[in-house]
C-alpha cells in the first residue's frame, strides 16, 4: 500500500501527515505537489491541514482549481480513499467531494486546543479500528470549521450513516457546551455517499505521540491501513 | 468595460462577522440598527469588445463557480459600460 500526502502553497501538517504514516503506520508515503497530476501509484491521498493560497476567497476555495483536484476527483471515483483534514476537509467540501460547507466559527475565535469527538460510526474504512461510541481526544485549529449544510443534505448524512465523528464531552456526552464552533449537530466528521472520502476538522495526525498529548489520532491510520491492507 | 460582483451570505447563515461589527458599532453609538451582514465586493475590469449581456453571462458563471459558495452565499452582478 503506498500514501500520499498533497501538498498546496500554505500546507503546514504535510509533515505531520508524512511521519505518521512512515513512522506510526510504517508504511510508504510520498509528497505529491499540487501540479502534479499523476496518482496511479497510490492507494490512499491525505488532504492535510494549513492555510492553501492563504485561505484566500474562502478557505479551500482556491485549493480546488489546483491542477492535483482533478486529479484526485478522479482517484475518488475510483473507490479509492481520500482523508482531508481541516484544511483538507473545507478544500473537498469545496470541490464538491463532500456536501456542505465549513464557516467561521460561531464566536468568531481561531480555536486551537484540544477537544473530544465520540465515534459514531465505526465500520467504515477510516475507523474500523475503532470503538463505536468511543472517545476520542485530538487537537483542533481553525477558524472556520463550523459545518453546515440544508436540511435535505443533513436528513441524508443522517440516514446514511456518515456523520463519522461528532465533538462532545470527556465522557462522550455530545453536548452544545462541548461544541466548539457552533458546528450542526456536533459534526466534527463525515463521510462522501460512497464512503471513501472522509473529511475531518480536528487533527488525528498531530495526535499520535502521547509527547504531543494525545495517541488517540493513532486509530484513524490505523484503520485506514488495516482497509487497505485487506484489499490488496 | 467593468463588472461589480457582491457576495453575500445567505439569509439564516450565522454571519458572526457582522454581529461583532454590530456590536462594535452600537457601542460607538449608533442606535437604531437592525441588522449588519458583512459580504464580499469584487470590481473586475473587462476588455470592451466584450457585449453587456456576454459580460454579464461571463461574470455570471465566474461568480456562480469562483466567487461564491453556492451553500452558503448569493451574488449580483452589475455591468458598467
Amino acid at each position: 500500500m503506498k500514501f500520499g500526502v498533497i501538498v498546496f502553497p500554505g500546507s503546514n501538517c504535510d509533515h505531520d501527515a508524512y511521519h505518521v504514516i512512515s513512522k506510526h503506520v510504517g508504511q510508504p508515503v510520498d509528497f505529491i505537489w499540487h501540479r502534479d497530476t499523476s496518482l496511479s501509484s497510490y492507494d490512499a491521498v491525505i488532504i492535510p491541514g494549513g492555510f492553501s493560497y492563504g485561505d484566500y476567497l474562502r478557505a479551500g476555495a482556491l485549493a480546488r482549481f489546483s491542477p492535483v483536484m482533478n486529479s484526485v476527483k478522479k482517484f475518488a471515483q475510483s473507490g479509492r480513499f481520500v482523508l482531508g483534514i481541516c484544511n483538507g476537509f473545507q478544500i473537498l467540501c469545496e470541490a464538491g467531494l463532500l456536501p456542505g460547507a465549513l464557516i467561521r466559527n460561531r464566536d468568531l475565535h481561531f480555536i486551537c486546543e484540544h477537544i473530544f469527538v465520540r465515534v459514531e460510526i465505526a465500520d467504515t474504512a477510516f475507523t474500523n479500528e475503532l470503538e463505536r461510541g468511543s472517545v476520542l481526544r485530538l487537537p483542533i485549529a481553525h477558524a472556520e470549521g463550523n459545518y453546515i449544510c440544508d436540511d435535505d443534505t443533513f436528513a441524508a448524512l443522517k440516514r446514511e450513516d456518515r456523520i463519522i465523528v461528532r465533538y462532545c464531552d470527556k465522557d462522550g456526552g455530545v453536548t452544545d457546551v462541548a461544541n466548539p464552533n457552533g458546528s450542526r449537530d456536533n459534526i466534527a466528521g463525515i463521510c462522501n455517499h460512497e464512503r471513501n472520502v472522509l473529511g475531518l476538522m480536528p487533527h488525528p495526525e498531530r495526535a499520535c505521540e502521547d509527547l504531543l498529548g494525545s495517541s488517540d489520532g493513532r486509530g484513524i491510520f490505523r484503520s485506514l491501513a488495516a482497509t487497505l491492507a485487506a484489499v490488496a | 468595460m467593468k463588472a461589480k460582483v457582491y457576495v453575500n451570505l445567505k439569509p439564516g447563515v450565522l454571519d458572526p462577522q457582522g454581529k461583532a461589527i454590530q456590536h462594535s458599532v452600537e457601542l460607538l453609538g449608533f442606535s437604531g440598527i437592525s441588522d449588519i451582514r458583512q459580504g464580499k465586493y469584487f470590481e473586475i475590469g473587462l476588455d470592451s469588445a466584450f457585449g453587456e449581456a456576454a459580460a454579464r453571462e461571463s461574470v455570471s458563471r465566474m461568480a456562480r463557480e469562483v466567487l461564491s459558495n453556492p451553500i452558503t452565499e448569493d451574488f449580483s452582478v452589475e455591468i458598467e459600460a
